[in-house]
């Protein structure tokens, strides 16, 4: 009890000062997905499994496809990334998904006529 | 009510000693509590009905959804009834992993319990203590699977992920430490003065009366009831296992306690025997979306006592029926009974004693009154007649709709 005591006094804060230090998230972490359009050979497989349907793939062009997320639906589960065939879907770390709009929380994967990836705000 | 010579205190739906919003009325008398008359439903969700309108895939993540702290007892539960319905062999490595993830989710949720039953009799140090150790393992939890609580570990046919050699090291590295705490509990549970105190002879449950009223898990270990499904009907890798089921003579919270801290040790033993004898090979089998007509019911374990789930299949990829019994719906019963004729201040530590869970307990709920001679079985026509009614008798008329929904159900 009394080492406890001790140890408790002279250690370190167990909280970290938020915006400047963040935690690092374990390993397998299932957070924000991201979407490869390029890989997509738009099965639907991801949408029929979804638990809560927040992904939705929709064709553009011919062999083109874009991923509408919704990440307030989204219950990071990852099962879209275990059903995906191509491995076009996958998931990070990133955690920092508050909006004060729920406009903002609909994300639209696709291309530009480039084929770069692009991330954007669903209209 | 000031006539009667009895006093009614309703406590909840909601509470500030209710995590969970559940109606108790207490009928008192002075500070002695003459009758409670428990009214559960306000947590009810409807997840039962929501499983048959959605795939088997789907509803894992649903089912896990049912219980934050037991979320992996729930899904392996179903996903058994399921595997046992498509007649799945689950490769064996992915037996270990589910068995090591259930010990784990134990340990954690036992260690809540000690902190909650320490801060409702005023020992908040225990409270303090315990749920720093349950950073341990919810930090080992995190590691194997990615997240804290809600694991997402199994899917129809096997486990999700693998387990690597340098994450059994961290998990025995976890496990030395919370061995040594633990040992420590079980000193302070059965030494301290104050907690035997406080506890003996509070909420008891004799024999026969766990017998009459079904109580399951440490509740009815702690009245002397040798029955734990990892040993009557072992699933997972549980018949591979040695271990001890723990019982306890006491019958009282005391005794509770003492068999959730000496359980604590015994799933120590099992994680190292999982992480020692983990066969290799694959992780999951293929299991076909559609599963094939039949019906299974499936026990398991869960830190709170035996939860059942009942899968009926059609052969399709949806469900028929999904029931889930859990644990605390068994045990509620019980509190009714140990609180009789108890004081006042027992009330909050005789229901945290069960270790309760209002929000897995909620199901569909049937009150059925036998004096009333109106009491009738309602067909689906005639709800629904009732409900065209309903509406109708307020101005709201259906008829168009359903002409729609009959057309389009004709169609297809």
């Amino acid at each position: 009890m009394i080492r406890q005591v001790l140890y408790s006094l002279f250690k370190k804060p167990a909280t970290n000062l938020y915006p400047a230090q963040k935690l690092e998230m374990p390993k397998g972490y299932r957070g924000k997905l991201v979407f490869y359009p390029e890989k997509c050979i738009g099965c639907k497989m991801c949408m029929k499994d979804c638990p809560t349907g927040a992904i939705t793939i929709n064709k553009i062009a011919e062999k083109k496809f874009e991923a509408v997320i919704d990440l307030g639906k989204c219950i990071y589960c990852a099962q879209c990334v275990d059903s995906c065939i191509k491995k076009a879907l996958e998931v990070t770390k990133d955690v920092t998904l508050a909006q004060l709009d729920d406009k903002k929380l609909k994300v639209v994967f696709g291309s530009d006529s480039e084929n770069n990836r692009t991330e954007k705000q669903a209209p | 009510m000031h006539n009667s010579d009895k006093f009614k205190i309703p406590v909840g739906p909601q509470h500030p000693a209710l995590k969970e919003p559940e109606s108790f009325s207490l009928a008192l008398k002075g500070e002695k509590i003459m009758g409670v008359d428990i009214r559960l439903g306000y947590n009810h969700r409807g997840i039962e009905k929501a499983c048959e309108e959605r795939t088997y895939i789907q509803d894992i993540y649903l089912i896990e959804r049912i219980c934050g702290i037991c979320s992996h007892s729930h899904s392996t539960c179903f996903i058994q009834a399921v595997e046992e319905i498509a007649g799945v062999s689950v490769p064996k490595r992915a037996l270990y992993i589910r068995t090591l993830i259930a010990e784990l989710e134990r340990i954690h949720s036992h260690l809540l319990w000690l902190g909650v039953a320490g801060h409702e009799i005023g020992f908040d140090t225990l409270l303090m203590y315990s749920w720093r150790d349950r950073e341990i393992v919810m930090d080992i939890l995190a590691l194997l699977t990615g997240n804290r609580v809600n694991y997402g570990i199994n899917t129809i046919g096997g486990v999700r992920r693998d387990i690597s050699e340098e994450e059994k090291q961290e998990i025995l590295k976890g496990i030395n430490i919370l061995e040594e705490r633990t040992k420590y509990y079980i000193e302070v549970a059965t030494e301290e003065t104050t907690i035997i105190k406080r506890l003996s002879g509070v909420g008891v449950l004799n024999y026969d009366d766990t017998l009459r009223l079904d109580a399951v898990g440490p509740t009815a270990r702690a009245s002397g009831v040798q029955r734990d499904v990892r040993k009557d009907d072992p699933y997972a890798a549980y018949s591979e296992m040695d271990f001890n089921v723990i019982t306890d003579n006491h019958g009282d919270v005391y005794g509770r306690t003492v068999v959730r801290v000496k359980e604590l040790m015994e799933s120590y033993q099992i994680v190292r025997q999982c992480i020692k004898n983990m066969p290799d090979g694959p992780i999951v089998v293929k299991v076909p979306r559609k599963i094939p007509a039949g019906e299974a019911l499936s026990r398991y374990e869960a830190p709170r006592g035996e939860d059942v789930h009942y899968v009926k299949s059609n052969g399709t990829e949806k469900p028929e029926r999904v029931k889930v019994r859990a644990p605390t719906l068994a045990n509620i019963q019980a509190v009714k009974h140990m609180l009789k004729d108890r004081y006042l201040a027992d009330m909050p530590i005789v229901v945290a004693a069960i270790d309760p869970c209002f929000s897995c307990t909620d199901r569909l709920i049937a009150v059925k009154n036998s004096n009333n001679k109106n009491n009738h079985t309602m067909t689906w026509e005639a709800l629904h007649a009732y409900s065209i009614a309903w509406y109708k008798a307020r101005g709201i008329d259906f008829a168009g709709l359903n002409k729609n929904l009959k057309k389009r159900l004709e169609g297809s």
